[in-house]
């Protein structure tokens, strides 16, 4: 298995993140099929052009528990333009090879466990997908699922919050792979003016115990947030606040390039 | 009293139940069943339970034996009387358990959601009995069809707080329920009012129902002589089902039938029947039967009950369903109606209309079973809260 994860893209992208001080990697999430999917390919298009290291694919879902307002308005566009798991992979699939950064997706267990686990991890080998992340698929839930993914070389990415015990950072680490996302706070996805107090410290908590790459998320929507995470942990992500930018562009021409320049911006 | 039939130390009841949540409630969720497991087996606090489910709440609930429900037909139809309860619903008694135990706990601050509002108001007066702080979350559809709770709640000191995101019905009331929990989680007591949800609510709840079932099987043999034939009670999340089918479990001869919101027709969107269109899946936290489309998405469920109308059936059903042990059929909204007007013209009685459909299921049960059956039903609840929707309904 460790084989396999050093030869991943994620791997690769966070050594080289970590031989570049200079900067902190910029992990960027949207959620695909908002406000459809032919648009979701010119936003991953744009994503790349504005330099995001790690590009993360929100599958949409009826109910997202653990999304605030932003992002379950925009699971309710995307829903409503008949996006489905089986067809953001598609897209996937047919972008990656022209498209720099992994892809990491990102999803509630249900549309997954429909589709049947095999069937998903087999179109995630197909699609390209470097990683998956499912947000109510906690550790003791998951031992099937990560190793029909390692096994066709795909990193399972483990979620990490503020409640998550010292045993259990433990264990994520020794389960985890490709990197950790690291919540900075209770509480649903969302844009913030400051960042959380205790996102250091939970940093520190978990660099005590695992090599590696840690992402920070929740949050985050400004250069400065990104360059402060950076002291800390090897890359911020950014979601809500960029789901909001695509979602004010709405169906404009322009939504392609208000998404670069926001990317640029962050990165600035 | 308590455990029997624990699920396994995941939280499972074969196949069905686990702990589906994010991250975020990993933590919470152990200290909850560790809080759980330490109250259950501690005298004191059943002893408290029990006082408080007496003098406060009204147990024993009486064993009726209807008068004219059955007509002329040689068969016996009994009501466990779970609408005579203070505020006048079977939901009263899990909500003083976990209220003890969130109090317990040290939570001072109690979040819910509500479908029809009994729960929520069974909470609210738990809360206000406690001391506790309680925060209601309603699906706007449902604040609409059940105003008379949310007035009931807020006398009671609760804050109702209206959700109007998916279906405004019960699904999205506890979706927002988790989403106040994820984001509050050191001061705040989920209390969730079915026997439904991660491990381990889908235990919790149903022991602290199964206090209906124990006095109808003793009520049974005290009054009837005998116990029933067959036991019937309405099934949403299913805890007052669970409730009273737990007393019987284990007298193979009793039939145990749940009894689903069959709505409008068997389409999706237009019923809340989950085996009767359902898959499994994984809703709010455990894995069970759930109404789903083709991509996994939560269908959107109809009820002419708001208590019925959910997508997601309690796991343990699912499990005893598997097994054989219990059946589920299901009620369209016009038959359930009809069972309304038939209880409270031939016995003087308003059900709730989640009630409702085990009635007018009953009914039909009663002319088509052999002479001398006995039929137990769960009444779970009073129909005052209904009779806006039942004028609306009729005219």
């Amino acid at each position: 298995m460790s084989h396999v994860r050093t030869q991943g893209r994620l791997a690769e992208t966070f050594a080289r993140l970590r031989q570049d001080d200079t900067r902190t990697g910029l992990v960027t999430y949207i959620t695909a099929g908002d406000p459809d999917l032919a648009r979701t390919e010119g936003i991953l298009r744009a994503l790349d052009r504005g330099g995001a290291d790690v590009i993360e694919v929100g599958v949409p879902f009826s109910d997202p528990l653990a999304d605030g307002p932003v992002i379950q308005r925009a699971t309710e566009r995307a829903l409503a333009s008949g996006t489905t798991l089986a067809g953001v992979l598609d897209v996937i699939g047919r972008l990656r090879a022209e498209l720099g950064p992994p892809i990491v997706l990102f999803s509630y267990v249900n549309p997954i466990l429909r589709l049947g686990v095999v069937t998903f991890a087999n179109y995630c080998r197909e699609a390209g997908v470097d990683g998956v992340l499912v947000l109510d698929l906690p550790i003791e839930e998951a031992d099937e699922f990560r190793a029909l993914l390692a096994s066709r070389g795909i990193d399972t990415i483990l979620l990490l919050s503020p409640t998550t015990s010292d045993d259990r950072l433990r264990r994520a680490a020794a389960l985890g792979s490709g990197f950790l996302y690291a919540i900075s706070r209770l509480g649903v996805t969302g844009a913030r003016d400051a960042l959380a107090d205790g996102a250091e410290e939970m940093v520190r908590r978990i660099r005590a115990v695992s090599s590696l790459p840690i992402a920070l998320g929740f949050g985050i929507s400004k250069p400065e947030h990104v360059r402060e995470v950076g002291k800390w942990a090897d890359a911020a992500v950014v979601g809500s606040a960029l789901v909001s930018v695509i979602a004010e562009a709405g169906a404009s021409g322009d939504v392609n390039a208000r998404v670069e320049e926001y990317v640029r911006w962050l990165k600035s | 009293m308590f455990g029997r039939r624990d699920p396994d130390s995941r939280g499972y009841f074969g196949v069905y139940g686990g702990r589906y949540v994010p991250e975020t409630l990993v933590a919470p969720i152990e200290e909850l069943e560790a809080g759980y497991l330490a109250a259950r087996a501690d005298a004191a606090f059943r002893d408290e339970l029990d006082r408080l489910l007496r003098h406060y709440a009204g147990r024993p609930t009486p064993l009726y034996p209807t008068e004219r429900l059955a007509g002329p037909s040689d068969v016996r139809i009994f009501l466990k009387r779970e609408d005579l309860t203070h505020t006048g619903a079977h939901k009263i008694n899990n909500a003083l358990g976990q209220a003890l135990l969130a109090r317990r706990m040290g939570k001072r601050r109690v979040v819910a959601e509500t479908g029809a509002g009994q729960h929520g108001v069974a909470t609210a007066t738990a809360c206000a009995l406690l001391g506790l702080e309680c925060h209601v979350y309603m699906g706007s559809e449902d604040m609409r069809r059940q105003a008379l709770n949310v007035v009931r709640m807020q006398l009671l000191g609760a804050e109702v707080r209206r959700v109007d995101s998916g279906s405004c019905t019960l699904k999205d009331a506890i979706n927002e329920a988790m989403r106040d929990w994820v984001t509050n989680v050191t001061d705040t007591y989920y209390l969730l009012g079915s026997a439904l949800g991660p491990h381990p609510y889908p235990l919790m709840v149903r022991e602290f129902q199964s206090v209906i079932g124990r006095e109808a099987r003793t009520q049974s043999l005290e009054q009837a002589g005998r116990l029933p034939d067959i036991v019937v009670a309405c099934v949403g999340g299913g805890s007052n089902a669970i409730g009273i089918f737990d007393g019987f479990l284990e007298d193979p001869g009793v039939r145990l039938i749940g009894v689903e919101a069959g709505g409008e027709r068997i389409a999706p969107g237009r019923h809340a029947a989950r085996f009767a269109g359902g898959a499994t899946g994984v809703l709010h936290g455990t894995r069970t039967y759930v109404l789903q489309d083709d991509a996994g998405n939560i269908e959107l469920t109809h009820s002419v009950s708001a208590g019925l109308d959910y997508a997601a059936i309690g796991p343990e059903h699912a499990w005893l369903r598997d097994l054989g042990r219990t059946e589920y059929v299901h009620i369209s909204d016009a038959e359930a109606l009809e069972g309304f007007q038939t209880l409270a013209r031939l016995e003087g009685i308003l059900p709730a209309l989640e009630s409702a459909h085990a009635i007018a299921y009953t009914c039909r049960l009663a002319r088509e079973v052999p002479a001398g059956t006995d039929i137990l039903v769960n009444l779970s609840g009073r129909g005052d809260k209904d009779v806006q929707t039942v004028l609306e309904a009729l005219t």
